[in-house]
C-alpha cells in the first residue's frame, strides 16, 4: 500500500527549471525535510515542465496548491519551516504575474468589449462548456435552487413579468404573460420547448450559446418548466450545428447525472425531462406551430392560430415556447432580481439584445449590447468602423424576414419599438452591415430569394406572393423593370401580409419593402437607366467601371484600347457617352475607380489618369459628332453652357435638331471655367472639348441672361422653339442662386422642397415643353454627373419631339467590348502607377505642385492591371444563350 | 457522481468546485483554445493540435482547455494563457504555425507577444 503522505512538494525538474537550479533546490529541500524529521509525512518529488520556465525553479505545494517561484537552494529552510511547519505562505516566494501582463490592456478597455454588457452570454468563451462543474462554480443552477426552494410558481411568473424578460426570438412577447398563460391552461400535462432552430443568413446567437454555456438553456428551462407546472422539454435545434448538438446533448446527460433533470430535483416535488430534437433545416421550423410538427414527427408546416401553444401546443398540450437566448437570460433573472434585469435597457425594452455582428466592419462577431444602445455604436464603436475605410450605407437587422436602416437612421436605440418603428425588426439577432459598394436591390433580391425558396408551400400568399416578387426583383436586377412594378411590389406585399398563415409570409417583403423605402434611387438607376451604380446586378454589368459612373462611360473599352496605342478609337468611345474626356481626365472624381474589381485584390486602376493620357494623346485631332438620326425641323433652346446644357445640345444635334444655347457668362463653359481653378483646367484644354462640341450644328448665345434678357414666353412663342431645357446649374448646396429661383418663379415654374427646380422623372418641369437637368436638378455636383444629365434629358427630349410622348427613355450606347490583347496573368503583382508631377501657377501667383500626364509606357502599362470583367461578362452572356438554347431545345 | 439532493449539496458542490478549479490554476498553467464553430472555421483544430505537439515536444505539463465562442469571431482561432490564477492573456488570430512562438515567449521566455495579444480577460480563472 502506498504511503500516505500529509504534504507533496512537487520541485519542476524541466529543462527550464533545470537550468536555474532545480536540482539544488530540490536536494536542499530534502535535505531541510529529512532534517526537521518531516520525512516521514512531507514526500518531495520531482515533476514535469509546469510552463513556467521563466520563473524557474518553480515548486508546488499540495493539497493546498501553493505556487512557489524562482525558488532557490538558499530558500529552502525558510520554505520548510513557513508553509510546512507553521502552514504560512512565504510571500516573498509567491507567483507573481510578470510586469508586462498587466500592461495588456483588459477586455473592458478593448472598445469591442467596452459598451457590451454580458448576460446571456456571460459564460461563451469563459468556461469549458463541457465541465459542469465550471458551470456551478460560476453559480450555475443556484437560480433553479433558489426557485424550487424559496418560490411558488406564480411568484416565479410575477418575478419574469417584473423584470420585463422580453422573448429574444423576434416577436419580443413579455415572457412572464406567456407562461402564465401555459401555467393557466387547462390539462395536467404540459410542455416547455427551446426553439433552437436558428436559421437566419449570418445569425449564430443560438448556436454559440448552446455550444458555449449549454446549462444555461437547461437551467433556464428548468425554472420555466417549475412556473409552468410542465414536467417534459424539448430543445428543437438544427442538425446543422453539430458541435452545438453534441454539447448540449452532453449537458444534459451531466445534468441529469447530477439530478438537476429527473425526478425530485434538489429534493423538492418538482420533476422535469429534458429531450433534445434535431431539425432536419428547414426555415419555417422556426415558427412554433411548425416546430412543433415536426418534432411530433409530422411535416413541418405552420397551422393557424389560435389556438396558440400555451392552451394547445404539442401534442395538443400546453406549450410554452421561447428561444435559446431568452431561455439563457432566465438563471441571471432569478439570480440577480427583477431591479437588477430592470436597470439594464430602455423603459419598454429590458435587459441586453445578444446580435451577430457580420459584414462589411472591422470587428466581425458575437456581441451582447444593452437595449438602446445605438445602431452607430454598434458600428462605429464595437465594430470598430467599416472595411478598408469604406462608406456606411445600411445595415439588415432582423435577418431575411427583417429590414434595412440607412445611414439616417443610425442614431436609432436598438429596442423593439424603435426598430419597428424605423422599418426594420429585432428580430433574433442577426445584423448584417453593408457598404457602399452594395447593390440594395441586389440585397434585396437574395433575401427575398432565401425567404421564398424557404417557403413550406402551404398557404397561398406565400408560395406564390414570393414568387411573384421575385420574379418582379429580377426583371429589374436584369434591368428590365417598368416603374409600374414599383407600384406592383408594395401590393403583392400587402397581399402577403394580411393573408399568409404565419410570419414567414407575412414578412418576406420587409427587405424589399424597407430598401424601396430608403434606397429607390437605387431601383429608379436599374429601371430607368438599366444601369447598377454599384456593378453587382451581372446581366447589367458589362463592367463594374462602367456602371459607376453617372454617364455610363465605357471604361472597360477605352482602357482595352488604350492599351494598345489605339487612342483615336478610345476616345470616340469616351465621346459617345461624354463629350468631355479630357476635362473629366483632370477633374473627374472618378466614381469608376470606387468600385474597380482590381481594387478588391490591390488597388483599382487609375482610370481618371489613363483617361487624361488617352484623351491628350488624341484631342489635336479634330472631332466632328457624328449624327444619330435624320435630321427634323424642331429646334431647342438650352438656356445654360454648363456641362450639362453643352452635353444635352450635343445630343440633340446628333439626333438631327436645331439647337441654340443662351448662357449668362460671355463664353461657354459654365461652372467647367467659373468654378474650376486655371491650374487644374487649363483654358485652352477647356475651349477646344466645347469647340467639338459646337462642331455638331449648335449655335450659342452668350451674355444673355434668363429673366432679364428673354423670357420662357419669349423662347417659346416669339423664339419659335418647341422645347426649352434648363441646365443653369447652381453653385450652393442647396438650391439655385438666388436671381435663377427669383427668374424661374416669376415665370410660374415651381421649385422643389430644396429650392431647386422640380422635375418628374422625365424631366419636365411644371411647365409644358419646359425641361431642366443639371445641378439645377440634382444639385451642386460634378462635370460627369452634369454630362450624366445631359445626356438623359436629350434622350427625353429626342423621344418627345418625335412621339409627342414625355416619357423616361434612356440613352443608352451599347459598351463596345474590345478582343483581349494582353495575358493578366503577367499583371497580378503590378503596383498601381503613381501619378505624375509638374508644377503650374496658381491663381494668387504662388508656384504649386499640379498632377501631369502620364508618359507613354507608364500609360499602357497601368491599362494592362486592368482585369477585363468585360470580357467574363462577355463569356457569362454567352454561355446564358447556350443554356437557354439547350434548354430550348429538349 | 451521487445525484444532488438539495441546496445545501449544491452549495457545498460549488465551494468544491472553486477551491478545486483555484488549486488547479493557482498552480499551474492553463492555455484555452476557442472551439466553437467559429474557432473551428478559422483553424482552431489545427491550432489545439499544434499546443498539444509543441507541449508535447517540450515535455511540458500544462493544461489545455477549450471554451466556446467568446465574440471576438474576427480575431479567430483565439488562444488565452492563464497561468498560477493571474488573468487570462488573450492572442488573436493563432494559427497553428504561431503557437511555437507563444509558447516559447511566454512560457518559456515569460514575455507578452505585444504584437499578437488581443486583451486580458479579468473575469476567467475562478
Amino acid at each position: 500500500m502506498a504511503q500516505a503522505y500529509r504534504a507533496n512538494v512537487l520541485v519542476c525538474a524541466g529543462t527550464g527549471c533545470q537550468a536555474s537550479g532545480s536540482k539544488e533546490t530540490l536536494a536542499a529541500l530534502r535535505a531541510e525535510v529529512q532534517r526537521r524529521g518531516l520525512a516521514e509525512e512531507v514526500r518531495v518529488m520531482e515533476t514535469g515542465c509546469r510552463g513556467f520556465c521563466a520563473m524557474g525553479p518553480v515548486v508546488t505545494i499540495y493539497p493546498e496548491g501553493i505556487f512557489y517561484c524562482g525558488v532557490h537552494a538558499a530558500d529552502a529552510e525558510e520554505l520548510v519551516e513557513e508553509t510546512l511547519v507553521k502552514g504560512r505562505v512565504v510571500e516573498r516566494l509567491a507567483y507573481r504575474e510578470p510586469a508586462t501582463h498587466a500592461s495588456v490592456a483588459s477586455y473592458s478597455e478593448i472598445p469591442f468589449y467596452g459598451k457590451q454588457v454580458r448576460i446571456a452570454l456571460r459564460n461563451c468563451g469563459v468556461i469549458n462548456p463541457e465541465s459542469i462543474d465550471e458551470y456551478i462554480a460560476r453559480d450555475g443552477y443556484a437560480a433553479l435552487a433558489k426557485v424550487v426552494s424559496e418560490m411558488e410558481p406564480q411568484q416565479v411568473i410575477d418575478l419574469a413579468k417584473q423584470a420585463g424578460l422580453r422573448g429574444r426570438g423576434g416577436a419580443g412577447f413579455p415572457a412572464g404573460l406567456k407562461w402564465e398563460f401555459a401555467r393557466n391552461a387547462r390539462g395536467d400535462k404540459k410542455y416547455v420547448i427551446c426553439n433552437a432552430d436558428e436559421g437566419d443568413p449570418g445569425a449564430f446567437m443560438d448556436r454559440s450559446i448552446l455550444e458555449g454555456d449549454p446549462h444555461s438553456v437547461v437551467e433556464g428551462m428548468l425554472i420555466g418548466a417549475y412556473a409552468i407546472g410542465a414536467d417534459e422539454g424539448y430543445v428543437y435545434c438544427r442538425a446543422e450545428y453539430p458541435l452545438a448538438v453534441r454539447n448540449l446533448t452532453h449537458a444534459i446527460e451531466k445534468a441529469t447525472e447530477y439530478g438537476f433533470l429527473g425526478n425530485n430535483i434538489l429534493g423538492s416535488d418538482f420533476s422535469f425531462m429534458l429531450h433534445l430534437k434535431e431539425g432536419a433545416g428547414a426555415f419555417v421550423c422556426g415558427e412554433e406551430t411548425a416546430l412543433m410538427a415536426s418534432i411530433e414527427g409530422r411535416r413541418g408546416e405552420p397551422r393557424p392560430r389560435p389556438p396558440f401553444p400555451a392552451v394547445s401546443g404539442l401534442w395538443g398540450k400546453p406549450t410554452n415556447i421561447n428561444n435559446v437566448e431568452t431561455w439563457a437570460n432566465v438563471p441571471q433573472v432569478f439570480l440577480n432580481g427583477a431591479e437588477w434585469f430592470r436597470s439594464i435597457g430602455t423603459e419598454k425594452s429590458k435587459g441586453t439584445k445578444v446580435f451577430a455582428l457580420t459584414g462589411k466592419v472591422n470587428n466581425t462577431g458575437l456581441i451582447e449590447v444593452p437595449m438602446g444602445i445605438t445602431m452607430r455604436e454598434i458600428v462605429f464603436d464595437i465594430g470598430g468602423g467599416m472595411l478598408k475605410g469604406k462608406k456606411f450605407k445600411a445595415v439588415q437587422t432582423g435577418g431575411p424576414l427583417g429590414g434595412t436602416l440607412p445611414a439616417s437612421l443610425l442614431d436609432t436605440p436598438i429596442d423593439y419599438d424603435s426598430l419597428t418603428a424605423a422599418g426594420a425588426t429585432m428580430g433574433s439577432g442577426g445584423m448584417i452591415v453593408v457598404d457602399e459598394d452594395t447593390c440594395m436591390v441586389e440585397f434585396a433580391r437574395f433575401f427575398l430569394e432565401f425567404a421564398s425558396a424557404e417557403s413550406c408551400g402551404k398557404c397561398v400568399p406565400c408560395r406564390v406572393g414570393g414568387q411573384r416578387m421575385l420574379d418582379v426583383v429580377r426583371r429589374i436586377t436584369d434591368g428590365e423593370g417598368t416603374p409600374e412594378d414599383l407600384e406592383a411590389l408594395p401590393l403583392i406585399a400587402a397581399e402577403m401580409k394580411n393573408a399568409s398563415l404565419c410570419a414567414l409570409g407575412q414578412l418576406t417583403p420587409s427587405p424589399v419593402l424597407s430598401t424601396l423605402r430608403f434606397f429607390r434611387d437605387e431601383y429608379l438607376a436599374h429601371i430607368e437607366d438599366g444601369r447598377c451604380p454599384t456593378g453587382k446586378c451581372p446581366t447589367i454589368t458589362v463592367a463594374p467601371c462602367n456602371s459607376a459612373c453617372p454617364a455610363e462611360v465605357d471604361a472597360a473599352a477605352y482602357i482595352a484600347l488604350t492599351a494598345q496605342g489605339r487612342y483615336d478609337e478610345a476616345l470616340e468611345i469616351h465621346r459617345r457617352t461624354n463629350p468631355f474626356a479630357v476635362v473629366c481626365g483632370r477633374v473627374c472624381y472618378a466614381f469608376c475607380e470606387k468600385h474597380c474589381r482590381r481594387g478588391e485584390v490591390d488597388e483599382p486602376v487609375a482610370i481618371r489618369s489613363i483617361k487624361r493620357f488617352m484623351a491628350e494623346s488624341a484631342i489635336a485631332k479634330e472631332w466632328n459628332p457624328p449624327r444619330l438620326d435624320d435630321d427634323r425641323p424642331e429646334r431647342v433652346a438650352v438656356v445654360g453652357a454648363g456641362p450639362a446644357g453643352l452635353t444635352a445640345a450635343l445630343r440633340l444635334a446628333q439626333f438631327g435638331f436645331k439647337v441654340t444655347v443662351f448662357d449668362a457668362l460671355d463664353e461657354p463653359g459654365g461652372m467647367m471655367i467659373a468654378g474650376i481653378p486655371q491650374h487644374r483646367l487649363p483654358q485652352d484644354v477647356l475651349r477646344a472639348e466645347i469647340s467639338n462640341v459646337l462642331r455638331a450644328g449648335v449655335d450659342v448665345k452668350c451674355n444673355s441672361v434668363l429673366g432679364r434678357d428673354f423670357s420662357l414666353a419669349d423662347l417659346q412663342e416669339t423664339g419659335g422653339f418647341d422645347a426649352v431645357i434648363l441646365a443653369l446649374g447652381t453653385r450652393k448646396k442647396r438650391g439655385l442662386d438666388v436671381p435663377a429661383a427669383d427668374a424661374l418663379q416669376a415665370m410660374g415654374l415651381n421649385l422643389d422642397e430644396d429650392g431647386r427646380i422640380a422635375v418628374d422623372r422625365a424631366f419636365q418641369t411644371s411647365l409644358p415643353r419646359v425641361f431642366a437637368a443639371g445641378d439645377a436638378v440634382i444639385g451642386h455636383s460634378s462635370v460627369v454627373e452634369a454630362v450624366g444629365q445631359g445626356n438623359r434629358v436629350a434622350a427625353v427630349v429626342n423621344h418627345f419631339l418625335r412621339t409627342g410622348e414625355v416619357k423616361r427613355v434612356r440613352f443608352s450606347v451599347e459598351c463596345a467590348i474590345p478582343e483581349a490583347a494582353w495575358n493578366p496573368a503577367d499583371y497580378v503583382d503590378a503596383k498601381r502607377a503613381e501619378p505624375a508631377y509638374t508644377t503650374a501657377e496658381s491663381a494668387k501667383g504662388r508656384s504649386i505642385r499640379v498632377e501631369d500626364v502620364w508618359d507613354e509606357k507608364t500609360a499602357i502599362e497601368e491599362c494592362k492591371r486592368c482585369l477585363r470583367c468585360d470580357l467574363d461578362w462577355q463569356k457569362m452572356m454567352a454561355k446564358r444563350r447556350q443554356e437557354a438554347l439547350n434548354e430550348a431545345a429538349l | 457522481m451521487p445525484k444532488i439532493g438539495s441546496i445545501e449539496e449544491l452549495r457545498a458542490l460549488k465551494e468544491r468546485a472553486q477551491k478545486d478549479m483555484k488549486v488547479r490554476l493557482g498552480s499551474g498553467t492553463r492555455i484555452t483554445v476557442g472551439l466553437g464553430t467559429c474557432g473551428i472555421a478559422a483553424g482552431a483544430r489545427e491550432t489545439m493540435r499544434a499546443v498539444v505537439d509543441e507541449l508535447a515536444r517540450r515535455e511540458m505539463d500544462a493544461t489545455v482547455n477549450t471554451v466556446g465562442c467568446i465574440g471576438m469571431c474576427f480575431n479567430e482561432p483565439l488562444v488565452d494563457i492563464e497561468q498560477a490564477g493571474s488573468p487570462r492573456i488573450t492572442y488573436g488570430n493563432v494559427t497553428a504555425d504561431r503557437v511555437p512562438r507563444i509558447i516559447e515567449e511566454h512560457l518559456v521566455g515569460g514575455k507578452v507577444i505585444e504584437e499578437w495579444v488581443v486583451g486580458r480577460l479579468d473575469t476567467g480563472g475562478n
